[in-house]
């Protein structure tokens, strides 16, 4: 089969990406080297939506923020996907001067954004009361919001997969081999024949260029460590950014779609693709930063730490539109922050490359008539109230079944979680599509219960289920076996079993 | 929507549940067990390893088999247990929402037992750097893995804290055929009972490492291995003392924390154990809702939770007869404080204006406690201002046991109403040691 486009990485650029395509009269193939969709990148960022006065003026960063930002509320209506719009505060203390703030502000009046810059203390303490008491001014951008970076790129595919776009797992890209009129991209499992290649790659992005035939950028990763806190109601309201400054670019304090609060991320060079561990000084920097906007911020209720890491490209900026060195290579590179908020941008704006190229003449890019917008919505047994509760229990029994109690997920939606399209195979699966495990316990309770679900839904050993890759297995068989082939030592000698 | 209506809740059957169940029904109640869990017992149906109920039953029982015997007693009462039901809230008008395989369930109650129990403190509430491979585990989760679901975790491991359940779970594994690398405790002195210390980590050549804890986990699928190192007074690292070993699970046993995301719902308030502030009658400042087991405070020993539960089923009783039960808001409930030496003490207030008939039935005022670090040949005190009302000498203290003293309440009259009650402890003179 020769495909119209394999697009490389199913992060939230490579998701948004094939849903905009299946919009289109073209097949579209996804080739992903992990497990699942936004296995990487995507799934250990901030989850902000900023609202596009950051980036500096005629960058692709400013552009395709600015150009997605207003895009979200459709997408999520049709997809149902929880967002917010919370709003975000530069936060300017004592002796930072508002000069940087003003700079913003000015950027957000050029870019149409609404921002407004507070100065009274106790204004801006009505909107965040637990705001560092030496808050001298802040800027206030309504439209940033908060959401959920794998719900949003998951919803994505699946809407992309019921409009016929195939989706492959496991598949790191081993080879590309360009034939001229198209591309064999080779993976351990099969090749792919594909007219042309979007390069959706995001840390190795510069790696499948090259395999393609363009070397021009090279992508770093920048590490990004996090600290989790638990749900505390609107103790912090808005997306709170400190005004940079020499030593650090700034620790946020935010809320996060679902109500728990983090701080972070730091910002650290490194050349590991594959480091995303979490650091002692890294996590001290990320809880200092974060109290000079919140003080009091309660760091007890911590539940849990992590890293990303974001893919920067040598010119610093995105890398979009077809490959200056390689006809029908197209290149969404090089997307770090403002990425996520930038993905249905630079959706829209890759798309209208790829129909504009005159490399692609000969494949015709028409709408199709029947594109289904919508998918069928996701049970969040959490947020009914009790009567649709009941009613839904009536209707099928296994939503009367807590899985994960911390944060009220039932059997039912860990079943539908994955038996729906691109529906979960691992436990992390099960994880980023429900919330199971993501609480206060972290998953000490409910994970084997969900391996257990996973293994009869899916059919295999419970000893086949894995949290993410092959190579993460939670057993090493069962203990009647383990204990024939291991005879235990007591008090030096081995104990007659 | 189903309705129901009782006399007393019990929410949760653990250990704590079901002896406040029984002594509830004993007391002439209507009792519903609501039980999360397709059975009763709670976390003993996990703990197979003998040691519980040498208290209550003087013998050494398994935790299954202490749960049996009160699941037999509760058979022979007219108890009902919703099994596989999950509360989701509860009012300050002692209503509970539940939900089960039949839909929602709501319960009116005259009295309501908190008895949710507790859980494991993570790897991210203690924040250690490194990966997130597979082969981090609660050491309860890898207690479940084993004793019920059968499944070997890891084959080699290090264990971090020296909690009960993890010294108890470095000897299953041994016991299993695995190989624990280390247990590794941040603390100078084992977090755990002495006696779990020998048999579980003694006897097997175990090594025990103290003022250590884990700096990095290794490993981005898999762990891979732990690094270790020693830590100062102010628990901070100190630099070239680490430790590498190579393993592939890592198991925390650093703490329980009680469960009372149901019991905040009420508007009941928690105090200094991450438990419910309740004065001696185990009443919360709800009126008519009371606590008792782990969710209240975390217990060394079943034996204690069953003593506290059983008080507070009874509580619930009287309350629903109609007996009036002193609130820990009423202005002559003084409160206890923890003084020099001591973590926690508990209850968080004594009401010093109580009738006789509810002095008939309760006797003492048990106040339970946990000293800060291990102490030897000591006076515990109890003083109102400089009024010293209690004393009693110990020859050992440890932080792994809970201290359970008795106040006789005749001398709660006598007190300055407007100060607190102090609880601490110093170090007896010489001479007075020698003597004894």
């Amino acid at each position: 089969m020769l495909y119209d486009f394999a697009i490389i990485g199913a992060g939230v650029t490579g998701a948004a990406i094939s849903r905009e395509l299946s919009k289109y009269k073209v097949n579209v193939v996804v080739i992903e080297k992990l497990s699942d969709i936004a296995t990487e990148t995507t799934k250990a960022n901030s989850g902000i939506v900023h609202a596009g006065y950051d980036a500096p003026a005629g960058s692709w960063k400013a552009k395709m923020n600015v150009k997605s930002n207003p895009l979200f509320d459709q997408v999520c209506n049709d997809l149902y996907i929880p967002f917010k719009r919370i709003g975000s505060f530069v936060v300017a203390l004592a002796g930072q001067g508002t000069g940087y703030i003003e700079e913003l502000y000015q950027n957000g009046v050029e870019r149409g954004i609404p921002v407004e810059i507070i100065k009274d203390l106790a204004a801006i303490k009505k909107l965040e009361p637990n705001i560092s008491n030496e808050t001298e001014a802040v800027l206030h951008a309504p439209t940033a919001g908060v959401i959920s970076p794998f719900l949003l790129a998951i919803a994505m595919a699946e809407s992309a997969n019921i409009n016929g776009v195939e989706f492959h797992f496991n598949s790191p890209v081993q080879n590309i081999e360009n034939m001229g009129k198209f591309f064999i991209v080779d993976t351990p499992s099969r090749s792919f024949q594909a007219k042309a290649i979007v390069n959706a790659a995001g840390l190795y992005a510069d790696e499948v260029s090259k395999m393609a035939g363009d070397e021009t950028f090279k992508i770093t990763p920048r590490k990004g460590e996090y600290l989790l806190l638990d749900k505390m109601g609107d103790f912090v309201r808005k997306v709170l950014f400190p005004v940079p400054t020499k030593k650090s670019k700034g620790i946020l304090v935010s809320p996060t779609i679902d109500g728990n609060i983090f701080l972070g991320p730091n910002a650290r060079d490194q050349d590991s693709k594959l480091d995303t561990s979490t650091t002692l000084s890294g996590l001290d920097e990320v809880i200092e930063g974060g109290r000079k906007l919140i003080p009091n911020v309660p760091l007890g209720d911590s539940i849990t730490n992590f890293a990303g890491l974001r893919a920067v490209s040598d010119t610093n900026d995105f890398i979009i539109g077809e490959s200056t060195k390689v006809p029908r290579l197209f290149q969404a590179a090089g997307i770090q922050s403002p990425g996520l908020s930038s993905c249905l941008g630079i959706a829209d704006e890759l798309v209208d490359i790829i129909k504009a190229s005159p490399n692609l003449s000969g494949t015709e890019i028409k709408l199709k008539e029947n594109f289904h917008a919508s998918r069928e919505k996701p049970v969040i047994f959490h947020d009914l109230s009790w009567s649709e509760r009941d009613a839904l229990i009536k209707q099928d029994k296994t939503f009367g079944h807590i899985i994960c109690r911390c944060e009220t997920v039932t059997e039912g939606e860990i079943v539908q979680a994955i038996k729906r399209p691109i529906g979960a195979r691992t436990v992390d699966g099960v994880k980023f599509r429900t919330r199971v495990g993501m609480g206060r316990c972290q998953g000490g309770f409910c994970t084997p219960r969900v391996i257990k679900l996973l293994a009869r839904e899916l059919n295999v050993d419970e000893e086949e289920i894995v949290k993410r890759e092959p190579s993460t297995r939670y057993f090493f068989g069962e203990t009647k076996d383990f204990r024939k082939e291991n005879a235990p030592i007591m008090n030096g000698r081995p104990i007659q079993q | 929507m189903i309705q129901k209506e009782t006399d007393v809740v019990i929410i949760g059957g653990g250990p704590a549940g079901l002896a406040a169940a029984v002594e509830a029904n004993s007391a002439g109640c209507k009792v519903m067990i609501v039980e999360r869990d397709d059975g009763l017992g709670g976390i003993l149906q996990q703990c197979i390893h003998p040691g519980f109920g040498l208290h209550e039953f003087k013998e050494e029982l398994a935790g299954p088999e202490y749960a049996q015997r009160y699941i037999d007693m509760l058979g022979k009462t007219k108890i009902e247990v919703m099994k596989g039901t999950m509360v989701l809230d509860m009012t300050p008008k002692k209503e509970i929402f539940a939900i089960n395989e039949n839909g929602v369930v709501k319960i009116a109650a005259k009295a309501i037992v908190l008895a949710m129990g507790c859980r494991e403190r993570t790897r991210g509430a203690i924040k250690i750097p490194g990966f997130r491979p597979t082969g981090v585990y609660t050491a309860g989760t890898a207690q479940r893995f084993v004793n019920i679901e059968g499944f070997m975790p890891g084959t080699r491991y290090v264990i971090l804290g020296s909690g009960d359940i993890g010294m108890i779970m470095a000897r299953r594994l041994t016991w299993e055929g695995a190989k624990v690398e280390a247990v590794v405790e941040i603390m100078p002195y084992p977090s755990g009972l002495i006696r779990n210390k020998v048999q579980c980590l003694d006897d097997f050549g175990i090594p025990l490492y103290l003022s250590h804890t884990v700096v990095r986990v290794h490993g981005k699928d898999r762990v891979t291995g732990i690094t270790i190192a020693k830590v100062d007074e102010n628990w901070k690292m100190v630099p070239g003392t680490e430790i590498f070993f190579s393993c592939d699970t890592l198991l925390l046993s650093v703490g329980l924390i009680p469960e009372n995301e149901v019991s905040k719902k009420a508007g009941v308030k928690l105090g200094k154990t991450n438990g419910p502030e309740v004065n001696q009658f185990l009443q919360t400042n709800v009126d008519g809702i009371f606590a008792s087991g782990n969710v209240l405070q975390v217990h060394d020993l079943v034996d204690n939770v069953a003593i506290e539960a059983k008080k507070a089923g009874k509580m619930a009783a009287l309350a629903v007869k109609g007996m009036k039960i002193p609130s820990v808001n009423a202005g002559d409930a003084v409160p206890l404080v923890a003084g020099n030496g001591i973590g926690y003490v508990l209850p968080t207030k004594i009401n010093t204006i109580v009738d006789d008939a509810l002095v008939k039935e309760t006797g003492t005022v048990k106040i339970s406690l946990r000293v800060k670090k291990p102490a030897n040949d000591i006076n515990l005190k109890v003083k109102n201002g400089s009024t010293e009302i209690y004393k009693k000498f110990y020859k050992h203290m440890r932080p792994s046991e809970m201290i359970i003293f008795e106040l006789d309440p005749v001398v709660l009259n006598g007190i300055d109403k407007k100060l607190p009650l102090e609880v601490y402890i110093e170090p007896k003179e010489q001479k007075e040691v020698a003597k004894k």
